[in-house]
Order: C-alpha cells, then structure tokens, then sequence
C-alpha cells in the first residue's frame, strides 16, 4: 500500500503539485491523468525521491520512504520512462541486470531472471541479448525498458508515459502486456499518461491532475459518469464518453436472450468493440459464447446503445 | 569504349607530370651549406634505373587518372612509392662523387611532390576501403616496419638527413627521448588535472564558463611568448621555494616547457570533458538515478563510458599538438627535436632542419591515425538508442 498525505512541491514560487492525498491499493493500477505540466512526473518522482517533495509524507507499506537513503528505496522501486531510457553502451541483457548487479545478486541468478524476463517479453535471449539498445525496433526498446524495471522483482513499479512513443497497434500490445504481467506478479503500478483512453483502458483507479492539484481520485466508471469539475468533463471527451463507456463494460454484462446469426462473439469482449463490430456488418445482433464456447444469448445495436445513454 | 576520369586522378596526375618532368628529383650540394644544384630523375639515377623508374611513375599516374578498380590504384600506389622510397637512395650513393665525405645529396621538390601525389592516391584508397579500426592499425605498422627496414638497410646512408644523423646519433635519441617524455608527459598531466576539472565544471554550471574562457584565453596567447611568460615566475619559484631547484624547477628549460604544454594541454581535454559530459542523454541519466545507482556509479557507470569518445578526442587533440609544440620547446632550453630544427636554422642547413622535422611530423601522424582507431572502436555500438 502507498499513502500519499499532503504531497507538495514548490520550486521557488510556483506550486507544481500541491497538497494531494491519495492511497493506492497494493496489486493494482493506478493511473495519473493530466494535461501536460500538470504535475503528474513530478508526482511520480517524489515517490522514488528523485523529487524531494517541500512538505507532506509518503509511506510505502506504513513506512516513510525517507527512512532509506534514496539510492535504495529506488533499487526496491521498478522505474519505468518514456523513450526506455536504455544504456546505449549496454547491451540488452546488461540493461536488464541494471538493478540486480547494484543489489549484488551473484551472476547465476542475475542470468536466470535475465533470461526470463526475456522469454516474458517475447526476445530470445540468445539473439537479443548480446545486442546494444540502438540495434532494436522501438517497440521492442520500450519492452527491455520495462523488463529492466521489472528485473529486481519489485512490488511497486513507477512507470511515466512508458507507451508515449509508441505507435498505436504497438502500443496496444505493450499494454495488454502490462495488464497481463501485472496479474501474473501482483506488482502494484502507477502509471503517468495523458491519453484518457489509456488511463480508463489499463486503471483500476484513475488520478486526474490539473496544475498541480488532484481533482478527482476514482474508478474509471465513475469518473467517466460523474466528473468532479468541468476540466474532468473535458478531459473525459464529453463526445466520446459513451464510447469509454461501453469499452469499460463486457459484453457478457449486455447479453439478451435470444440468438442471432453469425460468428459469436466471446463474452469477455469489450461492449464497444460489440457495437463496433454490429456498425460494421451492418447486422441488428450478435450471437455471444461463453469462455467454454456455450451460446450465453445475443447482444444488440439498440441494447448496447440504450447502455451508452444510461451510465450504471 | 568511351574514357572516364577520376576526379582526385587528375591532379594526381597533374602533380606527377610536373614533378616527374619539370621539378628536380634530388639536390647535389658541394658540402652541407652551398646552395644545391637541381638534378632531373634521369640525372639522378644510373641509366638503367632512372627510365624504368619514370616508367613506374607513369603507370601509376594513368592508373590513378582513369577510373580503375581499387585493388588495382592501391597496387599502383605502394609500387610507386616503394619505387620512390628505394631509388631516392639509390641516387643518394650514385650522386656523390666516389670518397667525398662533403657532398651532401638531399631529396628535392619533384620527389616529395611525388610522396605527396602517390600519398594521397592511397590515402583515397584506404577511405574508400573503409578499413576497420585494426586493419588501419595494421595498415600502419606494415608502411612503419618498411621504413623501418630500409632505415636499417643502410640503403639511405647517403642522403643528406642521415649524414646529419650519423654525426649526432647520440644526441638526437637523447633529444628524441626528451621530446617524447615532454609531449606525452605533459598529456598525462593535463589528463590528471582536466578530467576532474571537466567533470567538476559540468556538475558546476557556475564554474563552466569562467574556466573555459580562462583556458581559451591561455590557448590564445602564442606558444614562444607562453614560454617566456613562464620564465619570470618559474625562476623565482626556483630561488625561492627551498628544493624546487633540485627537481629541475627553473626558469629556462624543461620545467616551464612542460608547464606551457600542460596549460596548452588543459583546454582541450576540459572542454571535450565538458562537452562529452553535457552529450549523455538525459534519459539515461534519469534512469540511472531511478534504477538506484549512487552518484559514484553513475559517474563511472553511465557518464563517463558514454563521454568517453568526445573526451578521447579532445586527448587526441592534445597528444598531436603537444608532438608538435613541443618543437619550440627548445628555443628555451627545453631540449626536443626542436634543437636540430633551431641549430639548423641558424647554420642554414635545411638538413639539419629536416632531422629535427621529420621525426616530429612521423611522431604525429600515427598517433593521430592510432587515437581516431581507437575512439572509432570505443564508439561503436554505443551510439544513442533512437526511439522508433
Ligand atoms: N526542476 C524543476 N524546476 C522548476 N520547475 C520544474 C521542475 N520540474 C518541473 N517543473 C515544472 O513543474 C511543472 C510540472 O511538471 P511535470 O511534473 O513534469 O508535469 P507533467 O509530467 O504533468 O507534464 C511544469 O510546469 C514544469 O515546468
Ligand atoms: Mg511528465
């Protein structure tokens, strides 16, 4: 668990976060939201202590995060960056052993964890391994990135706009990822973004910043149903929220009776991409299976529809 | 079949049909300070040398102005040098009249055009063979150990530099030696004292740009009045600091041209420091703060690899401007190759001049080809990660 309690931080005379409070659950995914200088990074960074917060207290497990010298606490903290932050003079496999050679770990079980949290992230570690940051895509340098800050298996993981450089379709992929190795290790992760469809798709929480301060403390739903101020409003996308609405929700959740035509949709789907693939085939219902492929009943245009208009 | 020049073949050429035909091959001098008197390649050589030698020539030249296959200028590039490097000395002994130790026959404009235009026909060879670190290396001491060889041969024993030579062979390893211990010395120094100044200036923005422009200020200040600046405090730091006399602390001599080349040493290796430092991506400085590296580590860890290219180079710098600097530092006692160039300038014999010259100028040109190897290598695979 990591409390936060009145986290302020001033450089000269400008407030860049002030006075916010929250408690992030252990194994879970919080995501801080906000327009650009609004004081997420910096956020972020106090509770590594690259950032000296000017008041306030952030406990990690009940114990203050200055009762270590900073050097340590970050060792026990996975630190994740935009643009990877690689060693361009190390290679793949020395990158990713960054924090267990500064914890000491002897070389046997360094090459272990190294080799598996490659075969995790899906890069041989014979081919990439041996190879220098500048040798691979961009997609697979923000997958060394976040091995790297996986490596010392730590429970809580930093991770400040880690997809931002990423194209969209890779981007989706480093995120399911994320999801998945998330439930795998438990690790607890606060995640830095601007794009609200990140936050509403990866949080279990969301934190929405704005200049400094922390507006709105919240599950994805309810932050999309009741934004606390017109700046949430906005940047929920009043247009597009019933989409966020219906990409939060499962099909399962929207099955009617009845059957329909066609290739069955598993329930597990989000009901937006249920909608999206009604527009597109222009037909009126979908069949839906279950996880073990039973027909759970079918969903329609004018059942999911009626969902967006109505949040729950 | 249509003809198609080289570019850099054409004043190659050019430089080889002027030197070959209309520029002296060799100087014959009664003795070591009479104006010489021009000889021709055919003049300068037995008969049945000079012809084949200028056959030689020519090809090399045709081969270099058409547009030919690398393997094939290279071939015509280290004949036609060889063929220079040998026959020079074959002119040496057949110019000088039988038992006259006075003659002095020296190399003359044509034969050094012909160096330079064969020269630069290789040297545009091997960039365009795009050689490795270590096949430049080898390249190197393959052309030294041949140089080598025929300095040893005796096949030069005749030229006039190596006459020069035989009457101080004693004193001009002793000043090769001081000359070396003088260069390297002084870099060394400037090392020790400039990478912790560098990195002191890079950590303290406030002192960056008072020490630079000091150091730029030094560098300003021409080398002869350096020296002489240093003579007034050195001297009195002699008489008046209780044993620095005994350490070879004076006014004139070695101790104020190594503190000269040090200071002139100083600025390169500060500002590449600096430079190299400010150059480390700033995302893997974060990250190495956020992995949990110490100060120390990230020092040595990240900054320091990652600046080690741009701080090699600044010391490459250093290390050929000291070889040659290092030439003045005898007009103040300081002992170098620079006492034949001064001794020479003063008797009017360019011979002299050259024994002092061409050691310092073979000094310099490898360790400026072995440094650019070695940052080459230092360098690869650590160019900085381009996010896709
Ligand atoms: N070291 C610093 N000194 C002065 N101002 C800073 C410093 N770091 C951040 N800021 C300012 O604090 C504000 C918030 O920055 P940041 O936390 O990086 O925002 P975000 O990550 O939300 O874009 C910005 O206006 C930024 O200019
Ligand atoms: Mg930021």
């Amino acid at each position: 668990m990591i409390e936060i309690e009145g986290i302020t931080k001033r450089y000269d005379a400008t407030t860049v976060v002030d006075d916010v409070s929250m408690v992030i659950e252990p194994r879970t995914i919080v995501v801080i939201v906000g327009t650009s200088g609004s004081g997420k990074t910096t956020l972020l960074r106090m509770i590594n202590r690259l950032v000296e917060p000017t008041a306030g207290v952030i406990r990690l497990d009940g114990a203050d995060n200055r009762s270590l010298p900073g050097y340590e606490l970050r060792r026990s903290i996975g630190y994740a960056i935009q643009g990877h932050g690689l060693f361009p003079h190390r290679t793949v496999a020395q990158n990713i052993a960054t924090v267990p050679v500064l914890l000491g770990w002897d070389a046997a079980r360094i090459k272990r964890r190294v080799d598996e949290l490659m075969t995790l992230y899906q890069l041989d570690p014979q081919a990439f391994g041996p190879r220098y940051p500048h040798e691979l895509s961009g997609g697979q340098q923000q997958r060394v990135g976040v091995a790297r800050a996986l490596a010392a298996e730590p429970n809580v993981l930093l991770m400040d706009e880690p997809f931002g450089a990423l194209d969209p379709i890779i981007r989706n992929k480093a995120q399911e990822d994320l999801l998945a190795i998330q439930k795998r290790f438990g690790t607890t992760i606060i995640l830095v973004t601007h794009d609200m469809e990140e936050a509403v798709h990866m949080g279990d929480k969301i934190a929405v910043m704005d200049a400094g301060k922390l507006v709105q403390y919240a599950k994805p739903a309810e932050i999309l149903a009741k934004p606390a101020s017109a700046f949430v409003e906005t940047l929920v996308g009043a247009s597009e929220k019933p989409f966020r609405l219906l990409s939060l929700g499962r099909v399962r959740d929207a099955v009617e009776t009845g059957t329909a035509e066609g290739e069955a949709i598993p329930g597990d789907a989000s009901q937006r991409d249920a909608l999206a693939e009604l527009l597109w085939s222009g037909r009126p219902a979908l069949p839906v299976k279950g996880a073990d492929g039973k027909p759970l009943g079918r969903v329609t245009v004018g059942g999911l529809v009626k969902r967006a208009a109505r949040p729950a | 079949m249509t003809v198609r020049f080289d570019k850099l073949g054409v004043v190659i050429a050019a430089i080889v049909a002027y030197a070959a035909f209309a520029a002296p091959f060799a100087t014959f001098r009664a003795n070591r300070i009479v104006p010489g008197e021009a000889r021709s390649i055919l003049e300068a050589l037995p008969a049945a040398t000079g012809s084949p030698l200028l056959a030689v020539i020519v090809a090399a030249a045709l081969i270099a102005l058409l547009k030919t296959p690398l393997i094939m200028r290279l071939a015509a590039g280290v004949v036609a040098l060889a063929a220079l490097a040998l026959l020079i000395g074959v002119a040496g002994s057949f110019l000088t009249p039988e038992g006259n130790t006075f003659a002095r026959i020296s190399p003359a404009s044509g034969f050094w055009l012909l160096i330079f235009a064969f020269t630069l026909l290789l040297a545009d060879v091997l960039t365009r063979l795009n050689l490795s670190p270590w096949a430049r290396i080898g390249v190197l001491v393959v052309a030294a150990a041949a140089i080598g060889m025929l300095l040893v041969s005796g096949s030069w024993n005749s030229l006039s530099i190596l006459k020069e030579y035989a009457n101080r062979a004693d004193s001009f390893w002793a000043e090769a030696s001081k000359h070396v211990t003088l260069a390297l010395g002084s870099l060394a120094a400037a090392v020790i004292a400039g990478l912790p100044l560098g990195i002191l200036c890079h950590r303290v923005e406030k002192l960056r740009a008072g020490v630079l422009n000091v150091l730029n200020i030094i560098q300003t200040i021409p080398s002869i009045a350096l020296f002489g600046l240093l003579i007034a405090p050195l001297g009195w730091v002699a008489t008046h600091v209780p044993g620095a006399a005994s350490l070879g602390i004076r006014g004139i001599g070695t101790a104020p041209a190594f503190v000269a080349l040090f200071l002139y040493s100083l600025l390169p290796v500060v500002a590449n420091t600096v430079v190299g430092l400010a150059g480390v991506p700033r995302a893997a400085n974060d990250a190495a703060r956020g992995m949990g590296m110490t100060e120390r580590q990230r020092l040595f860890g990240v900054e320091f690899p990652l600046a080690f290219p741009v701080i090699l180079t600044g010391i490459r710098i250093v290390l050929v401007q000291n070889i040659g600097l290092t030439t003045i530092a005898a007009l103040i006692g300081g002992g170098g190759f620079g006492v034949f160039v001064f001794q020479g300038v003063g008797q009017t014999a360019m011979d002299l001049v050259l024994l002092g010259a061409v050691p310092t100028v073979a000094l310099a040109f490898p360790a400026a080809i072995i440094l650019d190897a070695v940052i080459e290598m230092t360098s690869t695979g650590r160019r900085e990660a381009q996010p896709a």
